[in-house]
């Protein structure tokens, strides 16, 4: 399976990207590849021109501000996982990545990429979406900011139009008393999953109680889906209406791999384990 | 003193050069040729309206382009029908290059030929065929409801109809104190080899020779059959087997269109041509396996004894049959395992669909005969409320019963008669190695944690070493070293090695003097191929006579050179010696030299041999009957197959919650005789229970109701990975050796997966008390099922 | 009209090579049949079975999912490039050797680069470890047994040795911990 021609172009700076695909009709961005470049032998994909950003160094940064983690277009998955003050700023991040595929896939795979190609069922839009991040992008007419409510539009519809380069996504800091984690179930090790889960709780500080429960679930529609579970949870804690609940708002499809009845099924016994993870996480009872 | 390597784990010969990346599979060879690229049916079922070339012909770097009009004589025929049978009425196979019709998704329609693969591939996309889109039939049900037909002579869509007998099963049944109905059925899967197919084909005008290398599993057959089509003498062809990444089976059918018309190529062009399949094409254009229905009757008594059996079931042959009835007949008889009913009906119905070829994948047929066989008597112990391994243990052949013979034909067309094999010793065995008997207390125990676990069984019987025949070359050369030869192929499994280990010991060498040559129709040119288990019993057989018959004549000439008695000769290291005499003695390579009389020197050994320095003037130099050379050739022909057998046992873990399956031990007793060695007995054990999981599992080809394939590609077609596999498979050996070949093997190449769907089946039948009667089986079709069965729990 | 192509320098195996390749041309490709190195594999190009892998300044990446051009003037290593410098086998070739761990071959050298770069990193993997550390490389003949025993062996061996030659690629952070709980580099660098 080989690709089909194309122009490349090979820009050294952010701004010469922007210009590339501001010049070409019909191109597309080729930052980490690994999910683009099987397209393209599949001949899914016939882009005029590739833009290969893998010359951008000024892109490869993963930053880490007080209130936020910023990284860049060209940051690797494995650059961001490997990152200790990232990870430490918001763990959602490394307890998502090392959910995605296999670590060869993410020494080349890009995480601003992941969101861009705007997967349903890959990991990171689910935890942009449930963390309220942004998605910083730049085109021939300025700098534009699409939140994450706004960014996922489709299956592998993103909200970037064609002009516009993604250069950064940006998530919140995790909160002293929130805790997170991913629960997913997935056919073979590093698969996309069948159904998952990424949860936020925050807690109360001195008793522990719920203050707020928000899972992003991937796998269950055509974009990533965010729940606010906190009115759902009841004291003990207790996440039982919180399952029910989601198993009613979702409506999975079934496929080859998975039903829709048992896609759903465990979108209530993930949405469970996710957010007593969490919540346990939060109040730093397991480490 | 040379120790004996037969049942030495020695390290593999082969391994160096593959592990520096010097390995020469076919994509590795042939740089400066032509690349293919094929233009394959979007449609399941269609006629072809028209097919216009035009849009590609200014691509820059196009050579040619063919359709089947292009092709004449025997080239534009249908391809072989390999192995026919005479209930096989209604064979069809496919054209190498579609004919007014396609049949499957990914059937080849035209050959674009270009200076590389990306070129070939953008011509190719610029073809356009208009079609007229046919109703596809999918699946067995809609095979036999047969509302539509794949082949519009062919009624019923049904290819063949064939029923063997012991007794009258019938009659049994109807007479037994107890009777039992079942329905199972399996999917399909694929060997799926890492490297797909591909050939390569060079014509030589001077000559007027062709030389083909093909990841093939059948040099000499695929050799006849690229002559036969090309109109050449067989010995204007040379067929080379390059290395081999994986074939389980596959790679047996021949010639794929692919091999015939690159082969035609190159003549045509008179440049060398090749082909190397993608990932896509070989889900689509290669061939899968295991898609059949069951219905079992059967008549048993108190201690599960079977009294009659009547199985009848449905075959999906996919659109065409080119490897005949080979799959359907081996369930038939290879259900029947280490066991002996009273009386035996099996029919089967061979069928077609418009969906990709089926012919045998690593257990051709066994897998499902052993998940039909166990799935019953497992069902039997449960009716009876007794062990399952008490019923196996009522219903095996004993030791002392052997040689049974089944009153029914084989595969191979020869009786079905083990020769070898102690049943009960091997279930005692793998009771003892899984702990079968302490079971029941480890459940209370996970029950106790909340947990759900259960156990199960799988016995099989595999019929190894199929003729008609292979052959051997033993030639010592006159450096000393010996060189091997053998017609059959390699795709893994340590021939190189295991055959230099039976020369090293016959001739009395050391093993670094022995090198072996399989497939290349130059060096043997008289071979069947490497499938069925067969490898080591035929050609290690023929290997081990032809040395005996070098080892003979060295003696021979030993003996007349050192003026002894023969008997009193031994080979030990390369040198022929006297026994307790060692200052009398003569290297091989001498000897060698001596066994080629000579008129000319051609360097300082061959002197000795010349006509001056040896030989009786009153004798031919060659006496009568005999030959110049240090040579042994020999064939093995056996009478009939000769029978391993093998049983599994695992323990898995289901999820309440969830429903996944978790392995948490995999066992396996294994028969295969004498172990020529035995590390690569036990890799061939694990690569097959690998391929077993996956079976049973994780593996299943997804044809929506279009004939469209969902999953052709490793992303969605499921192969394990190391984490889907046992961490741990423990294998304890039994060794019965075969009365039936001189070194008393038996083949052990597909043993690892035969009864992994019915061991599988079994074990997770037991943790969840719910019926398993179809596989394979994956978390979703488990949850589905425990709601069927009211056992949700869904606590969501 | 032919395709236009683009000038590359590759350096495969501390070898420096300039090409000429057109931009869609994959590095498996590059690697097999611009350079005859054909030790790489291609077994799905969809990044799937691992095949392919190669290092890339250090880093196991799919060869099948990565452009030739867009590595221009970035270091590769490959199968051939594992042996040591008097030409024995390396630690984890030889691993391989002493366990059966290949009987086809085809999916081995993806295999052994992934396994080089993984004991670089951790150099003393639990049998957990060693099976993470080859999860997402495909087999089909082994069943993948005594491939975890191989990478245990070629552990043990390369300790004996002094460990990988492969230096980890600079632009990793360097502050988190291991999996197996060693602090920072996997050691063996120059």
């Amino acid at each position: 399976m080989k690709p089909a021609p194309f122009e490349y172009v090979r820009p050294r700076t952010a701004d010469e990207a922007v210009a590339a695909l501001t010049e070409a009709a019909d191109a597309k961005v080729l930052a980490g590849g690994q999910s683009l470049i099987p397209l393209l032998s599949m001949r899914l994909a016939a882009p005029t021109t590739l833009v290969d950003l893998n010359g951008v160094d000024e892109l490869a940064y993963v930053r880490t501000d007080d209130d936020c983690v910023r990284i860049g277009a060209m940051a690797r998955h494995a650059q961001v996982e490997h990152d200790a003050a990232a990870t430490a700023r918001q763990p959602l991040l490394r307890q998502a990545l090392t959910l995605v595929a296999h670590p060869t896939i993410r020494n080349r795979g890009t995480t601003v990429g992941s969101i861009a190609h705007a997967d349903p069922a890959a990991e990171l839009p689910a935890v942009l979406a449930v963390l309220g991040g942004t998605l910083t992008c730049r085109s021939a007419s300025g700098t534009r900011e699409i939140t994450a409510s706004e960014c996922f539009v489709g299956p592998l519809e993103s909200a970037l139009r064609p002009d516009e380069l993604a250069t950064e996504i940006r998530l919140p800091a995790l909160g002293p008393t929130s805790g997170t984690a991913i629960r997913e179930v997935a056919r073979r090790h590093g698969d996309y999953a069948l159904v998952g889960v990424a949860a936020v709780v925050d807690v109360d500080g001195d008793d522990g109680a719920v203050r707020s429960a928000r899972a992003g679930y991937f796998s269950v529609a055509d974009t990533p889906v965010v729940l606010d579970l906190t009115d759902t949870v009841d004291t003990g804690p207790s996440w039982d209406r919180a399952a029910e609940h989601a198993m009613a708002a979702l409506d999975p499809l079934g496929d080859i791999h998975a039903s829709a009845d048992y896609r759903r099924h465990l979108i209530g016994v993930l949405t469970r384990q996710a957010l007593a993870a969490a919540h346990s996480d939060a109040r730093g009872t397991d480490g | 003193m040379t120790t004996k390597l037969f049942g030495d784990p020695i390290p593999r010969l082969e391994d160096e050069r593959l592990l520096r990346g010097q390995g020469q599979y076919l994509d590795d060879l042939g740089n400066d040729a032509l690349e293919v690229a094929i233009v394959r049916s979007p449609h399941a079922h269609a006629r072809i309206v028209d097919i216009d070339v035009d849009p590609a012909l200014d691509v820059d770097g196009l050579v040619a382009i063919y359709t089947w009009d292009d092709l004449d004589g025997p080239l534009a025929e249908p391809l072989p029908l390999l192995i026919p049978h005479p209930t096989l009425t209604h064979s069809r196979t496919p054209y190498a290059l579609a004919k007014d019709e396609v049949n499957h998704v990914g059937e080849a329609v035209a050959m674009v030929v270009a200076t590389d693969r990306y070129i070939a591939e953008d011509a190719a996309s610029r073809i356009r065929v208009t079609y007229d889109p046919l109703p596809p039939v999918v699946g067995i049900a809609a095979a036999r409801a047969a509302a539509d037909l794949v082949h519009d002579d062919v009624p019923g869509n049904v290819a063949a109809r064939m029923r063997q007998s012991n007794g009258d099963a019938d009659a049994a049944i109807a007479a037994a104190p107890h009777r039992i109905s079942l329905d199972l059925d399996i999917e399909r899967s694929a060997s799926t080899p890492l490297e797909g197919r591909g050939v390569l084909a060079r014509w030589d005008t001077e000559s007027a020779r062709l030389r083909i290398w093909s990841s093939t599993q059948t040099s000499t057959g695929l050799r006849a059959a690229i002559a036969a089509r090309l109109e050449l003498s067989l010995g204007q062809v040379d067929v080379l087997t390059p290395d081999v990444g994986g074939g389980f089976g596959v790679k047996i059918v021949h010639p794929w269109p692919e091999e015939v018309l690159v082969a035609m190529a190159a003549r045509a062009l008179g440049r060398p041509v090749k082909f190397t399949e993608d990932r896509r094409e070989h889900f689509i254009a290669a061939a899968h396996e295991r898609g059949q229905q069951h219905h079992v009757e059967a008549g048993y008594d108190d201690e599960g004894r079977l009294l009659g059996l009547s199985v009848r079931f449905w075959h999906d042959n996919g659109a065409y049959t080119p490897y005949g009835l080979i799959v359907p007949i081996i369930t038939s008889t290879q259900l029947l395992g280490p066991y002996k009913p009273g009386a035996y009906t099996v029919e089967f119905d061979s069928l077609y669909t418009n969906t990709v070829l089926v012919t045998p994948y690593r257990g051709a047929g066994r897998p499902q005969g052993a998940y039909v066989m166990e799935r019953t008597l497992d069902a039997i112990a449960a009716e009876l409320g007794l062990d399952r391994t008490a019923v196996r243990e009522a219903n095996f052949i004993q030791p002392d019963e052997m040689p049974y013979d089944h009153g029914l034909i084989f595969q191979d067309g020869k009786p079905l008669r083990y020769d070898s094999g102690d049943f009960p010793a091997s279930l005692e065995k793998l009771k003892k190695l899984v702990g079968w008997d302490d079971f029941e207390a480890y459940r209370d125990q996970a029950r106790a944690e909340g947990r759900r676990v259960g156990i199960g069984i799988g016995c099989y019987v595999e019929g190894t070493g199929v003729g008609p025949y292979e052959g051997g070359h033993v030639h010592i050369e006159t450096t000393g070293k010996v060189k091997v030869a053998t017609g059959l192929t390699s795709q893994g499994q340590g021939h190189q090695t295991v055959f230099a280990q039976i020369v090293a010991d016959e001739l009395g060498v050391p093993i670094e003097d022995v090198e072996v040559v399989t497939g290349d129709t130059r060096r043997f040119p008289y071979a069947v191929g490497t499938f069925a288990s067969r490898a080591a019993v035929m050609s290690g057989s023929a290997i081990a006579l032809a040395a005996r018959r070098a080892r003979a004549k060295a003696l021979r000439i030993a003996a007349e050179a050192l003026e002894a008695s023969e008997e009193d000769l031994e080979i030990v290291d390369g040198i022929v010696q006297v026994r307790g005499a060692p200052d009398s003695r003569i290297a091989l390579g001498t000897v060698a030299v001596l066994s080629n009389p000579l008129r000319y020197a051609f360097d300082e050994a061959s002197k000795a041999a010349t006509q001056f320095a040896v030989g009786d003037p009153t004798k031919p130099p060659v006496p009568e009957g005999d030959e110049p050379g240090l040579e042994g050739r020999d064939y093995y022909s056996p009478n009939q197959s000769t029978f391993a057998n093998g049983m599994h046992a695992a323990i898995v873990e289901t999820d309440p919650d969830t429903a996944e399956i978790r392995i948490l031990r995999y066992c396996v007793v294994h028969d295969c005789g004498p172990m020529i060695n035995p590390r690569i007995v036990e890799g061939q054990i694990h690569g097959g229970v690998g391929q077993g999981v996956g079976g049973a599992l994780y593996e299943r080809m997804a044809y929506d109701e279009y004939g469209q394939l969902l999953n052709a590609s490793f992303m969605d077609f499921l192969m394990p990975y190391v984490t889907e596999v046992p961490e741990q498979i423990e294998i304890d050996h039994l060794e019965t050796p075969s009365p039936l070949n001189p070194l008393g093997i038996k083949g052990l190449g597909e043993a690892g997966i035969i009864p992994s769907s019915a061991v599988f089946a079994s074990a997770i039948e037991d943790a969840e008390g719910i019926p398993i009667r179809s596989m394979p089986i994956s978390p979703s079709e488990l949850f589905e099922l425990r709601r069927r069965h009211g056992k949700d729990g869904d606590r969501g | 009209m032919a395709e236009p192509t683009h000038a590359i320098r590759l350096h495969v195996n501390g070898v420096a090579y300039d090409l000429d390749v057109p931009a869609r041309r994959l590095l498996s490709d590059a690697l097999r049949h611009d350079l005859e190195l054909t030790g790489t594999h291609v077994g799905c190009e969809h990044g799937v079975c691992g095949a392919c892998t190669v290092l890339l300044d250090g880093e196991p990446v799919r060869s099948c999912l990565t452009l030739a051009v867009s590595v221009d003037g970035e270091e590769v290593t490959t199968v051939e490039g594992l042996a040591a410098a008097d030409g024995q086998l390396g630690p984890v070739q030889q691993a391989f050797k002493d366990c059966h761990g290949l009987q086809c071959g085809f999916c081995t050298p993806g295999f052994l680069t992934t396994i080089t770069a993984g004991l670089r990193d951790n150099p003393d993997p639990t049998r957990d470890e060693a099976r993470e550390m080859i999860a997402g490389n495909l087999c089909r003949c082994t069943g993948y047994q005594n491939i975890v025993a191989s990478v245990l062996r070629a552990a043990e061996l390369s300790a004996s040795t002094g460990g990988s030659q492969i230096p980890k690629h600079a632009g990793v952070s360097q502050d988190l911990p291991t999996a197996s709980g060693a602090e920072g580099d996997g050691g063996g660098t120059p």
